[in-house]
Formats: structure tokens, C-alpha cells, sequence
């Protein structure tokens, strides 16, 4: 194996390309992921119980696939459908939707966490469903869950090589175009895992710092 | 459909429901190892060895999986080390998910109560009998739900091996796509099948553990 400085430079321009593909698809299907978990989770706790239970059931079947499989069915189903969609698009639905139901999950237990006398306090005070929510279970709720989210971002980010797969030219696609081109595994791979390397050891780092301000909040 | 069209992609899909299952069973006993490997060391009490541990985990958990596959399978082969495509995603797999389960080990190591250890070291136990008796039982009940969610995530995760080649559910029902130009059947039948194989991991592991926590006296956490 050997090292090929000269052959290093003339990649970079295209994974460059292809990181700030990884990047936005991340940015997009983490705000998508934030949207989907949060109406999953009202829908569960507010919906008629035919809806609660149906959307239970739809989030426990996402979370017991394959996202992999998924973004295919996503990618090859929806055109059938008569909906044409960009790549991007197509494989953003899919991580939003993939990580919307592990989300779901974090408001549900953050919400279900705070103590019953919250509620009953704000019912007392005679606040309504709104004032109840905005300023009394909400403020509460929220701070304890940022680190999880934090956690399923830098999880979406790690899986987002998978996009390749449907023809979104993101990062990984970038780098296995490089190699197929001119079959040289090396120094694409090598800088891929360098590159995720560089963006999810200081989001980690970030995250402990995070855990850590909420815990010192909630002591 | 023709009966004979469901019966021939039928069995593709079978094959590769069996060769899904083959690496989960392969990958989940060194995907314990390896928990347990760096789990321990992160707990150790020598320094070198709880960076090692350290630097391991986030090198695993910090790159994606499906670069690792790759670099297992097409960079590996070039250092003299050539792994076929089962290989290559059984033991990426291990690190990968075994990384993430370290945690797991080492929480449920660090849950047990300080009192068991040091009634461990009054009743001069030694190091090993400590661990091995006392801290160890405990531990392992802790450990389980965790162990139940890393389970599942490994066989999500076989999925990706389809991308090197091998030919398991994904791989497969990815083909009959190909061939035939049926999109919903294939994907929809295995989407079912990860979802039961899924959720009998689940159960078994709920199993497993009203079996195991009978008679101990647990601290949950």
C-alpha cells in the first residue's frame, strides 16, 4: 500500500463536492427528523386511540427496519406512485423519517418525565391547554432532551454514506467514484473515515459538555 | 401473479433471509467480545489501557459503518489482508456495534452499588473472585435491555452488507427489483421479515431477562 500525496490533491475539489452534500442532507434530515418525532409524539399522546395506536405501531416498524432498506423502498416505490423526486429529496424523506420515530421517542419520555404536579399545578392556576404547554411543560421538557437529540444527529450524520446508494452523490458516492475511475481505494476511503472522523469527535466532545449542563440544570 | 413467479423469487428471498440470519449469528457472539473487551478497559484501572479502550470506541463510533465495510473490503485486501465479503462484514460489524455496547458494559459495571465491593473486599475476596462473583451477576442483568437494542441494531446493520456483495435479504430482493421491475413486493416482503426477525430478538431478549433478574434482588437504573 502506498500513500499518493499528488493523487490526493486532484480528488479533494470532488469530495469537497460531496461533503457538502453529507452536509446538507444531515442538516435537512435532522430538521425533518425534528418535525416527523414531533407529530408522531403528539399524535400518540393526543390522537384518537385508533391514531395512537396506528402511528405506535408505524414507529416500532421503522425502528425494526433497516434503513438502508427503507431509503430503497422510498427511492423506487414513490415513482410508481406518480411522485418524482430529486435523490436528495427522496433520501431526506427517508432519514426524516428513520430518525423522527427514534425521536418520538425522546419527546414522549420527556414529556412523560415531568411530575404530575405540573400539571395539576397549571390545571389549579386554571391555565389553558396552550399557556399549559408554552409556559409550564415545555420549558421543562425540553432542556433534558437536547443531548439525546444531539446523539441522533451524530448518529443520522454517520448513516447519511447510505444516501450513495440511491444515487444522492454525496460524500461516500464521491469518494467510490474517485476509486472506480481510476481504482485506487486508499486515499478516497482513508479520507472519507478521516473526514467523519474530523466533524464527530468534537460533536461528541460537544455532546459530553451538553450532558453535563443539563445535569448540573436538573440537579 | 403466476404462482411460479412467487414460488422462484420466493426461495431467492428465503436464501437470503438465511444468510441475514448467518451473520447476525455470527457477528453477535464477537460483537459481545468486543463490548465486553473495551467496556472493561474503559473501566480499568491503568491509564494506558483506558485510552487505548477510549481511542478503540471512538474510532469505531465516530466513523460511519458503511466506510468501515469499505475500507475493510477494498483497502485491507492491498495490506496483504484479504477478507472475503462475509468476513469483512462480520468482523466490521463486531467492532462497529461492539463499540457502541461498551458503553453498555462499562455503565452497568459503574451501576453497581459501591456497598458489593467493598463487602467483596471485607470478605477478602480477591480481584478476580470480586468481579467474577459479586460485581459480574449484577452487572450482566444491567446490561441486557442494552444488549437487547444492540442486538436489533446488528441486524439492521447486516443489511449493508448487501453493498459488498454478499447476498442476503437486501441483496437479493435489490435484484428481483432489478429483474423483474416489481419494486413494492420485494420491499414491502423483506421490510416485513427484518421487522419479525426483529421482533423476536426483542423477545427473547425481554425473555432473557425476566430469566436472569429471577431472584436477584436488582437496583434498576
Amino acid at each position: 500500500m502506498s500513500w499518493d500525496w499528488d493523487f490526493v490533491e486532484t480528488i479533494i475539489p470532488s469530495l469537497m463536492a460531496g461533503m457538502l452534500i453529507t452536509i446538507q442532507a444531515s442538516l435537512l434530515g435532522s430538521a425533518l427528523a425534528l418535525v416527523i418525532g414531533l407529530g408522531f409524539a403528539l399524535a400518540r399522546r393526543l390522537g384518537a386511540p385508533a391514531i395512537a395506536r396506528g402511528v405506535g405501531w408505524v414507529v416500532d416498524f421503522v425502528r425494526g427496519t433497516p434503513l438502508l432498506v427503507q431509503l430503497y423502498f422510498l427511492f423506487y416505490i414513490l415513482p410508481d406512485a406518480g411522485i418524482r423526486l430529486r435523490p436528495l429529496v427522496a433520501g431526506v424523506i427517508g432519514l426524516g423519517l428513520h430518525y423522527g420515530s427514534y425521536i418520538s421517542e425522546v419527546y414522549r419520555t420527556g414529556i412523560d418525565n415531568l411530575p404530575r404536579g405540573q400539571w395539576e399545578a397549571a390545571k389549579a392556576l386554571h391555565l389553558g391547554t396552550w399557556a399549559t404547554w408554552r409556559h409550564v411543560i415545555l420549558p421543562q421538557a425540553i432542556p433534558p432532551m437536547v443531548p439525546s437529540l444531539a446523539n441522533y444527529f451524530i448518529a443520522m450524520f454517520k448513516e447519511t454514506p447510505l444516501l450513495s446508494t440511491i444515487t444522492v452523490v454525496e460524500l461516500m458516492s464521491a469518494a467510490r467514484g474517485v476509486a472506480n475511475y481510476s481504482y485506487r481505494y486508499v486515499e478516497p476511503m482513508t479520507l472519507v473515515g478521516l473526514f467523519f472522523l474530523a466533524i464527530s469527535v468534537p460533536s461528541v466532545v460537544f455532546l459530553r459538555f451538553l450532558e453535563r449542563r443539563v445535569a448540573l440544570r436538573t440537579e | 401473479m403466476m404462482p411460479g413467479f412467487v414460488a422462484e423469487y420466493g426461495l431467492l428471498i428465503l436464501r437470503g433471509l438465511w444468510i441475514t440470519v448467518q451473520v447476525t449469528l455470527l457477528a453477535a457472539p464477537l460483537t459481545m467480545i468486543v463490548a465486553f473487551v473495551a467496556g472493561l478497559g474503559r473501566a480499568s484501572r491503568f491509564r494506558p489501557i483506558r485510552s487505548a479502550a477510549t481511542a478503540l470506541i471512538e474510532f469505531f463510533r465516530g466513523t460511519s459503518i458503511f466506510v468501515q465495510l469499505f475500507w475493510a473490503y477494498f483497502v485491507l485486501p492491498l495490506v496483504g489482508l484479504p477478507l472475503t465479503p462475509m468476513q469483512a462484514g462480520v468482523l466490521v460489524l463486531a467492532l462497529n456495534v461492539g463499540s457502541y455496547g461498551a458503553e453498555i458494559v462499562r455503565g452497568a459495571i459503574a451501576a453497581v452499588p459501591r456497598g458489593q465491593h467493598e463487602a467483596a473486599v471485607a470478605l477478602n475476596l480477591t480481584r478476580w473472585q470480586r468481579f467474577r462473583y459479586v460485581v459480574l451477576p449484577q452487572a450482566f442483568v444491567l446490561m441486557l435491555p442494552g444488549f437487547g437494542n444492540s442486538a436489533v441494531e446488528l441486524l439492521k446493520g447486516t443489511s449493508i452488507v448487501s453493498l459488498i456483495s454478499l447476498q442476503d435479504m437486501t441483496f437479493n430482493a435489490e435484484m428481483i427489483r432489478a429483474q423483474t421491475g416489481s419494486t413494492a413486493l420485494p420491499f414491502l416482503t423483506i421490510l416485513v421479515l427484518y421487522y419479525v426477525l426483529s421482533a423476536g430478538v426483542v423477545a427473547g431478549c425481554r425473555w432473557l431477562e425476566r430469566r436472569m433478574s429471577a431472584g436477584l434482588d436488582v437496583t434498576r437504573v
